[in-house]
């Protein structure tokens, strides 16, 4: 009796202590696959927020971060759920940043995540079915659910005299849940929708695509795709044919290679991105640049969030298990508190440890809601004397 | 009007491309024709031949390009083309030395061949990857349009546009003057007499002293040639991607076998059946009807058989529906 006692009182000092540990964390994200030219920023991106924690000391009594790389392949979801049964079995990860891609993100989340108790934050799936996901409070997501997008799309086009749309979709959870919930915005806003069809990535020719979506009409065509996949072609065929000039142009369809293909063909279309004028990614941009990654992308900003989010959870909850903190993330992400931009993660942890409330803004004014999921706020661009400019934000 | 608005419509969407797709099927169905008259089996890497064939094209275009020169209004890519060809035939012939001599020797039945050009496939599908890697690369330059849809409007005054873009003239002249120079070929020249000889029968070829090596050099010549034309075509007209060229297998081998395996006029006439086919079935008729139909029978839906997601679907329906019913083709080719 009096040895356990003594075995209990120990343990219940330590824990109590919180000593210093190593804390691993996973970084799933799509290093192969559709989108491996974005990825690496994006893990970046959540490195430099662990660094940031780590060289700091504060961090539940001087306890380090370490990530752990694995590969979602974005669209395997097979592949993507045994990388993170692997971070979680035997790398013991004690939280996930990841997944990226919809579809990955949600098998992960069902037969990893959730069975063994993991938090998990995603920087960049938006798929609105993800909002009803089965989660236990475990997922949250720093990227905003497409849901929301396709209201603002909607806003936009309404407010620009746009009264009619065919919209065309790249075939897969990304593309059909956005061209669904712009669709549904865009009706129910009084708009009309004249047809939804999907086209398929990496084909060569898209005319026949065009010439169905011709056929139906309407004031302008809003391409649900990506910009270094079919995107381009739709439009290229599009401006060809003379089906269609002007183009609604969602997050995926934003890129530099947009203005580099047509320039001022697409005069006066319009599109919407991720971006928020109350805070500041371009901190994390720089120190993910100076490890020699390509960080022009998105979700750069939004990955440093996802992995600050997860860091910040513990210092509050006092424990790096996710039964723990999993209810404290949307506590630091929300008001009330000090407001904590990028680069202050060494602020918010002492503020924490002192017991203030914090209201994480970081690089892209992380504001959970619902679900658990960003609030959202767009950037309104428009394609004026062949640049992308931003016309609001939203 | 109505019915020249619709005209024009269908001219657009579905002549006008299904001409230019049909002239390129044509291209690389008649060399798939000419291996499997000649040298007795199915070319799978005949695909993958193309790709090397507009690889080289696209290589010479961006030198080219770097020094300044160009065709002006022309794609800069018909310089390149004959560079394409020269290094298609190359490749091809160090193939034929090293890989199907062997077997010929050994008098390999048709379908070991088969496997064999399988094997060759892969091999140059990773050698063109290894070169110019998997991506979408862009070389195509000069005046994008013959006739653009505003000037054809202001034009016509016609409410609906058309385009003809150069790339797509530029297949069907160039098209044309291939086969014009292939018939010639195979009809008025002495080589040309005897590979259609030893096509039709070997063995009394051989008696009346046809070298068979000079036959199969001059066919794969000659297909190299039109692998590389054909490649380089679609690739302007379109995109050049590797596996895109992986993919135009299937609508190449429909277009070969529906005209008859083995004959070149079959191979020119499949290519259009399989082009026009492609695009009718799956194009929306809506726009078209709603011109040409009283309004009171104006269609409310699309109009459209199926979905253009299931083109390659009809590629094969083709393929399986002429296997079934004449397996020789339509012009009497050989049977598979």
């Amino acid at each position: 009796m009096k040895k356990l006692l003594m075995a209990s009182a120990a343990t219940a000092l330590m824990a109590g202590a919180a000593s210093a540990e190593d804390i691993k964390l996973g970084v799933i994200l799509g290093f192969t696959g559709p989108i491996e030219s974005l990825t690496p920023a994006m893990a970046g991106g959540a490195e430099v927020a662990m660094q940031e924690v780590t060289e700091s000391g504060k961090l539940l009594g001087g306890s380090t971060v370490t990530p752990v790389r694995a590969d979602s392949t974005c669209i395997d979801a097979g592949a993507a759920t045994a990388a993170a049964e692997r971070l979680i079995t035997s790398e013991g990860v004690k939280g996930i940043m990841g997944a990226d891609c919809s579809g990955v993100t949600g098998a992960v989340l069902a037969n990893v995540a959730v069975p063994n108790g993991v938090v998990m934050i995603s920087p960049s799936a938006t798929s609105p079915a993800l909002s009803s996901a089965e989660d236990n409070g475990l997922f949250f997501r720093t990227a905003p659910s497409d849901a929301r997008q396709g209201q603002v799309l909607a806003e936009v086009l309404m407010e620009r005299g746009f009264k009619s749309a065919a919209i065309t979709y790249t075939n897969n959870d990304y593309g059909k849940g956005l061209a669904d919930s712009i669709a549904a915005a865009f009706e129910g806003a009084g708009g009309e929708i004249t047809t939804v069809a999907a086209h398929e990535d990496g084909k060569a020719d898209y005319s026949a695509e065009v010439g169905a979506l011709a056929a139906a009409g309407g004031d302008i065509l809003i391409v649900a795709g990506y910009v270094d996949q079919g995107g381009p072609g739709v439009i290229r065929a599009a401006l060809d044919t003379g089906a269609f000039d002007t183009f609604a142009l969602p997050d995926g369809m934003i890129g530099s290679a947009l203005e580099e293909a047509f320039g001022d063909e697409i005069e006066g279309s319009i599109g919407t991105v991720p971006g928020s004028e109350a805070a500041d990614a371009s901190m994390v941009k720089e120190k993910v640049a100076a490890t020699g990654a390509d960080a022009s992308g998105p979700y750069v900003g939004e990955s440093y969030d996802a992995a600050a989010l997860i860091m910040l959870a513990m210092q509050a909850a006092g424990s790096s298990n996710s039964s723990d903190y999993a209810g404290k993330i949307m506590d630091v992400a929300n008001a009330p508190g000090e407001k904590i931009m990028a680069g202050e993660l060494d602020k918010a942890l002492e503020l924490l440890a002192n017991g203030t409330d914090i209201d994480y803004v970081g690089a892209t004014a992380v504001e959970l809601i619902g679900p658990g999921e960003a609030a959202g706020g767009y950037r309104e661009i428009v394609i004026e004397g062949g640049k992308m400019t931003t016309a609001q934000y939203r | 009007m109505d019915f020249l608005n619709g005209f024009v419509a269908l001219s657009n969407f579905v002549l006008i491309p299904a001409i230019a797709y049909g002239s390129q099927l044509a291209l690389g169905a008649l060399g798939v024709t000419l291996i499997y008259g000649i040298l007795r089996f199915s070319n799978f890497a005949h695909g993958d031949t193309m790709a090397f064939g507009s690889m080289i094209a696209v290589l010479v275009t961006w030198w080219f390009q770097g020094m300044g020169l160009s065709l002006g209004p022309l794609p800069t890519a018909l310089l390149a083309l004959p560079f394409a060809i020269l290094g298609t035939i190359a490749l091809l012939l160090i193939t034929d030395r090293t890989v199907y001599r062997f077997y010929r020797a050994q008098k390999a039945k048709p379908v070991i061949l088969v496997i064999v050009s399988m094997g060759v496939m892969f091999i140059m599908n990773g050698l063109v990857r290894f070169i110019i890697g998997p991506n979408d690369q862009k070389f195509l330059d000069g005046e994008r349009f013959i006739i653009s849809v505003r000037e054809f409007k202001q034009m016509t005054g016609l409410r609906e546009g058309l385009a003809i873009k150069t790339t797509q003239g530029l297949t069907v002249v160039v098209a044309v003057i291939c086969v014009i120079a292939l018939f010639w070929f195979l009809n008025r020249t002495r080589t040309g007499k005897s590979m259609r000889a030893y096509s039709d029968n070997e063995d009394l070829a051989l008696l009346s002293g046809i070298n068979p090596e000079r036959v199969v050099m001059y066919t794969w010549m000659i297909v190299g040639a039109l692998t590389a034309i054909a490649g380089t075509l679609y690739g302007l007209d379109k995109t050049f991607k590797p596996f895109v060229y992986f993919m135009l297998l299937l609508p190449i081998f429909a277009s070969a076998i529906v005209g008859g395996l083995g004959s070149p006029l079959g191979a020119i006439a499949g290519g259009f059946i399989v082009a026009f086919s492609e695009v009718t079935i799956t194009y929306a008729w809506k726009k078209v009807l709603t011109y040409w139909m009283p309004e009171s029978l104006e269609p409310d839906g699309l109009v459209q058989l199926l979905s253009t997601d299931y083109k390659f679907a009809v590629s094969f329906v083709i393929l399986i529906v002429v296997l079934l019913f004449k397996p020789t083709g339509i012009f009497k080719g050989k049977s598979v």
